[in-house]
C-alpha cells in the first residue's frame, strides 16, 4: 500500500511537464557532486555566498532571461533567433553611452540614462521583428534571420568594429556585483521571472498567447487581438535579450559586436525545449525554461570539471542534449520499453 | 446469408477507466452498405479507431474473412484490405490527383527494387482507379483544382487502390451538397456491387435509407442492436439512438412572424449594398431583435462569404454597414465583437476550438478577449461561467478541466455557442451549427436557439439543411452564385425555398 502510494507519487510526478527536466538537472547535479566533492559546498565570505552552486546561477543568468523572452514567442509559434545579435547590440549602446574614458568613475551619460538606452534600442529591435511578423506576415524564423545576420553589423557600427572595454565602475554591478549576498545577475532573472509570471497568471495574457499558439485563427475569430500580442511577445524577447546584453557586456567589462552573446539564440531555444515547452507553440512553462537555462550550465560546468579537451566539449554537449532530449520524447520511451517486453510477447506466442 | 467478411466481437475499450465501447459486436457483409448509426459520443468513433488500428482494444476480437486480425496502426489495417475516409478530405491539396492516391506507394522502376517513381504507370493506374467509381479527371492537375466532392472520391481512390475488402467512410457527405452526396452515392453503389462491404457512419437519416442496407446502433458505449434498413422505420432509428421518444420534439409550430411591421423600426443590424469583389455579389440585409433570420443556399452560394464580411473577417469593398443606424466598419473580428456581434463559423475545428486548451478556457475565450488581458477572470469566475453553459446547454464532459479536443463534435458545437453566449452578444452568427452532429444535439440546439431570440436576441441561422431554416427562421434570405436571390417570408414550404435556390432537395 505504502509502495504504491509512492509509486503513484512518483508516476504524477513524471507526467508534470517538469517532472524530466528537474530529473535531468538533479541528475547532472549529482554527477558534478560526484566528480568534484566541493561542488556542493557552499560558504559565507567576505559578505558574499560562494559556491560552485552559486556560479553555475550566476553564469546562466543571461540565458535564463533570454530563455524566458524566447519562451513568449515560442508560444505563440514563433520563434527569435536574433536575440543574439540583439545581446551585442544592447552591449554596444550601453559601451557608448558610457564613453571610453578610462577612469573609473567617468560616464558620457548618467547610468540610468545608459540603462535605458541600452533597453530601449533592444526593446526597438525587437518591435522591428515583431512588425516584420504580425504585420508583414513574415515567417518568424525569416524575419528574425534579418536582424540576425544585420544586428552584428549594426553593433559594430556602434562600436566602430572594435572591442569597447569599458571602465566605468558602478556599471560592473548587474553582471558583476552583488546584492544581499548573491550576485545581482541572479537577482536580475528573479526579477525579470516573477513580473513576467505575474503578467501571465494574473492577466488573462496566457490565456491569449496559448490560444494564439494553438490555433491562431480561432484566436481572431474570438476576437483574440493576435497581432497586437504577436507584436508584444517579439518586443518582449528583444527586451529580454536588451537585459542579457547588459549582464554580459557589465560581467566581461566590454562590448564585442562579434562575439557577445554568439549562438546564444540556439541555446535559448534549446533552454526553452530542455524546459517542456514544444516548438510548435501553444502550452508553455516559464519555470521550465529556467530549469533549461540551468540544465545547459550545469552541462558546461561538468564538461569543463571532468577536463574534457576543449576541443570536443561541443560533441560531448550535444551527446548530452541527444540523450536528455530522447529520454524527454514520450514516443522514444514507449518504443524503448516495447523493444524491452518484445521477447515476453514472442514467448506467448509461441506457447499458443 | 453469406459469411460476413469483417466480424467484430465483444469489443471492449476504456479511455483512463471510462468505457467507450462496451461488448460491442458488429458484423459486415460483402456486396452490402451498412450504416453505424449513434448520438455523438456513443462510440462511433473510437469503433472505427479500433478498426483501424488507431487505438488497441482491451478485449474482444476482430476477425477479417474468419481469420483474427490485430491492426496495430491505419497503415496496417488498410494492408489487411481495411481502408478508410475521413470526414474532412485528409489529402494534401499542393500534390496531383495521382500523387495524391499513390503517396506512399509510388509504382517503381529501375535497378534496386525501383529507385524511381514510374510516372506512366502512377498516372494510368489512378485513372484506372477513378474509372472503378465513374470520375473521368485530368489525375495530373493539383487536387485543388476540383471541388470538394471530387477530392471527397480521390481519398476514396486511394483508399481503394489496395485491394480492398472493407470500406468505411466516417461521415463523408458532412461537407457535400445534396448533388455532390447523389454522385458520391451512385459510386457507393458501384463498389458495393463489387462486393465491397461498406461501412458508412452519417448524422442524416436521409441518406441512411438512401444508400445502406442494414443499420447498428450504438448507445452509451454499448450496441443497442442491428437491423435490416427495410425493418427500421426513422422514428424507431431514432428512438433506438436516443433511447427514448423524440415524437414531441420533432413537431414545431412555426415562429411567429411580423414581416411588415419589421421594415418600421430601426434594425440592429443594417447591410445596404454591401459586397465584397470574387465573393458576393453587393446584397442589403436587415436583422431586428429577437428575430431568426435563415439564411439557404448551397455550398458556394456566399453564405459564409456574407458572414465573413458582417464580422470583420472579409473587408467589404463596398456598400455600409449599420449597427443601430450608426454606420460601422470593421477591420477585426474584436471590433465586431464590440459590437455585440458574435460568430460560430462553419469549420469547427480549423476556426472554433483551442483544441488543447480545457472546454472550462474555451468557454472564457470569448468574453476574456473582450474584457482584455488587464481585467482577468479567476478560475472560480471562470468555473461558474462554464458550469453555468455547461448545465444549460446540456455539454457533456468528465470535467471542466478536459481539453476541448476530446470532446465529440456536438458537445464542441455546444462549448462553441457557449463561448459567444458568454459574451451576451446582440447578435449571433451561426454558419452551419448542426453540422456533422446527432439529432439530439441538433433538436436542442435549434431549442436554444428559439429561446434566445425570445429573450431579444438576434440570430442569423445559416444552413444548408433547408428543413432546419424553415422551421426556426422568421424570414429566409436565399442565396444562389454569391448573390441574394430573394427573400421568403415564414411558413414557406421547403419545396419553394429549395426552388428558389435551383436546386430540388433529395
Amino acid at each position: 500500500m505504502d509502495d504504491t502510494a509512492r509509486r503513484m507519487t512518483l508516476r504524477s510526478m513524471m507526467e508534470h511537464r517538469l517532472g524530466w527536466p528537474i530529473v535531468t538537472l538533479v541528475l547532472l547535479l549529482a554527477l558534478n557532486a560526484a566528480f568534484n566533492p566541493g561542488f556542493l559546498h557552499v560558504e559565507w565570505r567576505n559578505g558574499h555566498v560562494y559556491g560552485s552552486l552559486v556560479d553555475i546561477l550566476n553564469r546562466a543568468a543571461p540565458l535564463a532571461v533570454v530563455a524566458l523572452g524566447m519562451t513568449i514567442v515560442i508560444a505563440t509559434r514563433g520563434i527569435d533567433i536574433s536575440v543574439g545579435a540583439v545581446v551585442a547590440i544592447a552591449g554596444a549602446v550601453a559601451a557608448w553611452a558610457i564613453g571610453g574614458s578610462i577612469a573609473g568613475n567617468v560616464t558620457r551619460f548618467p547610468l540610468p540614462v545608459v540603462i535605458v538606452a541600452a533597453l530601449g534600442v533592444a526593446l526597438l529591435c525587437g518591435l522591428w521583428n515583431g512588425l516584420l511578423v504580425a504585420r508583414a506576415g513574415m515567417q518568424p524564423i525569416i524575419a528574425t534571420l534579418i536582424l540576425m545576420v544585420a544586428g552584428r553589423g549594426i553593433a559594430q557600427l556602434i562600436t566602430n568594429g572594435q572591442i569597447i572595454t569599458i571602465y566605468y565602475t558602478p556599471y560592473f554591478f548587474f553582471g558583476g556585483g552583488y546584492l544581499l549576498g548573491l550576485p545581482t545577475s541572479i537577482w536580475i532573472v528573479a526579477l525579470v521571472f516573477v513580473l513576467l509570471y505575474l503578467a501571465i497568471t494574473r492577466t488573462a495574457l496566457g490565456l491569449f498567447l496559448q490560444a494564439i499558439g494553438i490555433n491562431p485563427t480561432a484566436a481572431r475569430v474570438a476576437g483574440v487581438q493576435a497581432k497586437r500580442l504577436t507584436l508584444g511577445a517579439y518586443a518582449f524577447s528583444g527586451l529580454c535579450a536588451g537585459v542579457a546584453g547588459i549582464l554580459i557586456s557589465s560581467n566581461v567589462k566590454s562590448a564585442d559586436g562579434n562575439n557577445a552573446g554568439l549562438l546564444l539564440e540556439l541555446d535559448a531555444i534549446l533552454a526553452v525545449t530542455l524546459g517542456g515547452t514544444a516548438l510548435t507553440g501553444g502550452r508553455f512553462t516559464l519555470a521550465g525554461s529556467v530549469i533549461g537555462a540551468l540544465i545547459i550550465q550545469t552541462l558546461t560546468y561538468l564538461i569543463y570539471s571532468l577536463g574534457v579537451p576543449p576541443e570536443v566539449n561541443l560533441v560531448v554537449k550535444a551527446i548530452v542534449v541527444f540523450a536528455v532530449m530522447m529520454l524527454q520524447s514520450g514516443e522514444f520511451r514507449a518504443t524503448v520499453v516495447k523493444f524491452a517486453r518484445r521477447p515476453a510477447i514472442g514467448r506467448s506466442e509461441v506457447r499458443r | 446469408m453469406t459469411s460476413p467478411v469483417l466480424e467484430l466481437r465483444g469489443i471492449d475499450k476504456r479511455f483512463a477507466g471510462v468505457h467507450a465501447l462496451q461488448d460491442v459486436n458488429l458484423a459486415l457483409y460483402p456486396g452490402e452498405v451498412h450504416a453505424l448509426m449513434g448520438q455523438n459520443g456513443a462510440g462511433k468513433s473510437t469503433l472505427i479507431k479500433v478498426l483501424t488500428g488507431v487505438v488497441s482494444l482491451d478485449a474482444g476480437e476482430i476477425l477479417l474473412e474468419g481469420r483474427a486480425i490485430h491492426p496495430d496502426s491505419p497503415l496496417d489495417a488498410q494492408k489487411l484490405g481495411i481502408s478508410t475516409v475521413y470526414q474532412e478530405v485528409n489529402l494534401c491539396p499542393n500534390l496531383s490527383v495521382a500523387e495524391n492516391i499513390f503517396a506512399g506507394y509510388f509504382p517503381r522502376r529501375g535497378a534496386l527494387h525501383g529507385y524511381r517513381i514510374d510516372w506512366d504507370k502512377t498516372h494510368g493506374q489512378a485513372r484506372e482507379l477513378l474509372a472503378r467509381i465513374g470520375l473521368d479527371i485530368d489525375v495530373t492537375r493539383v487536387l485543388t483544382s476540383y471541388s470538394v466532392a471530387v477530392q471527397q472520391m480521390v481519398a476514396i481512390a486511394r483508399a481503394l487502390k489496395l485491394s480492398s475488402k472493407v470500406l468505411i467512410l466516417d461521415e463523408p457527405t458532412s461537407s457535400l451538397d445534396d448533388d455532390e452526396v447523389r454522385r458520391l452515392f451512385d459510386v457507393l453503389r458501384r463498389l458495393r456491387e463489387q462486393g465491397l462491404a461498406i461501412l458508412f457512419v452519417t448524422h442524416f437519416l436521409n441518406q441512411v435509407y438512401a444508400i445502406s442496407d442494414r443499420i447498428t446502433v450504438l448507445r452509451n458505449s454499448r450496441r443497442v442492436g442491428e437491423w435490416p434498413t427495410s425493418e427500421l422505420g426513422a422514428q424507431a432509428l431514432i428512438a433506438a439512438m436516443l433511447g427514448r421518444e423524440l415524437a414531441a420534439a420533432q413537431a414545431r409550430q412555426s415562429p411567429p412572424d411580423d414581416i411588415e411591421t419589421a421594415t418600421q423600426e430601426t434594425a440592429l443590424l443594417d447591410a445596404t449594398r454591401l459586397g465584397q469583389k470574387g465573393q458576393l455579389q453587393p446584397l442589403d440585409l436587415r436583422v431586428r431583435a429577437g428575430e431568426v433570420v435563415g439564411v439557404a443556399g448551397l455550398l458556394g452560394s456566399g453564405r459564409t462569404e456574407l458572414a465573413k464580411l458582417l464580422f470583420g473577417l472579409e473587408k467589404p469593398d463596398e456598400g455600409e454597414l449599420r449597427i443601430d443606424g450608426m454606420p460601422v466598419s470593421f477591420t477585426t473580428p474584436a471590433q465586431a465583437i464590440r459590437h455585440g456581434i458574435a460568430f460560430c463559423p462553419e469549420e469547427r475545428k480549423a476556426d472554433g476550438i483551442v483544441a488543447e486548451l480545457s472546454l472550462r478556457e474555451n468557454i472564457a475565450l470569448a468574453l476574456q478577449a473582450r474584457m482584455g488581458a488587464r481585467r482577468c477572470l479567476t478560475r472560480a469566475e471562470q468555473n461558474a461561467l462554464a458550469e453555468r453553459f455547461v448545465r444549460a446547454l446540456g455539454i457533456k464532459a468528465a470535467t471542466l478541466d478536459m481539453p476541448i479536443g476530446l470532446l465529440s463534435g456536438g458537445n464542441q458545437q455546444k462549448a462553441l455557442i457557449a463561448r459567444w453566449l458568454a459574451t451576451e452578444p446582440r447578435l449571433l452568427i451561426l454558419d452551419e451549427p448542426t453540422r456533422g452532429i446527432d439529432v439530439a444535439a441538433k433538436q436542442e440546439i435549434m431549442d436554444e436557439i428559439l429561446r434566445l431570440a425570445s429573450t431579444g436576441m438576434a440570430v442569423l441561422f445559416i444552413s444548408s439543411e433547408i428543413s432546419e431554416v424553415v422551421r426556426i427562421a422568421n424570414r429566409i434570405v436565399v442565396l444562389r452564385d454569391r448573390r441574394k436571390v430573394g427573400e421568403l417570408p415564414a411558413g414557406t414550404s421547403e419545396d419553394t425555398v429549395c426552388e428558389m435556390i435551383g436546386a430540388e432537395h433529395g
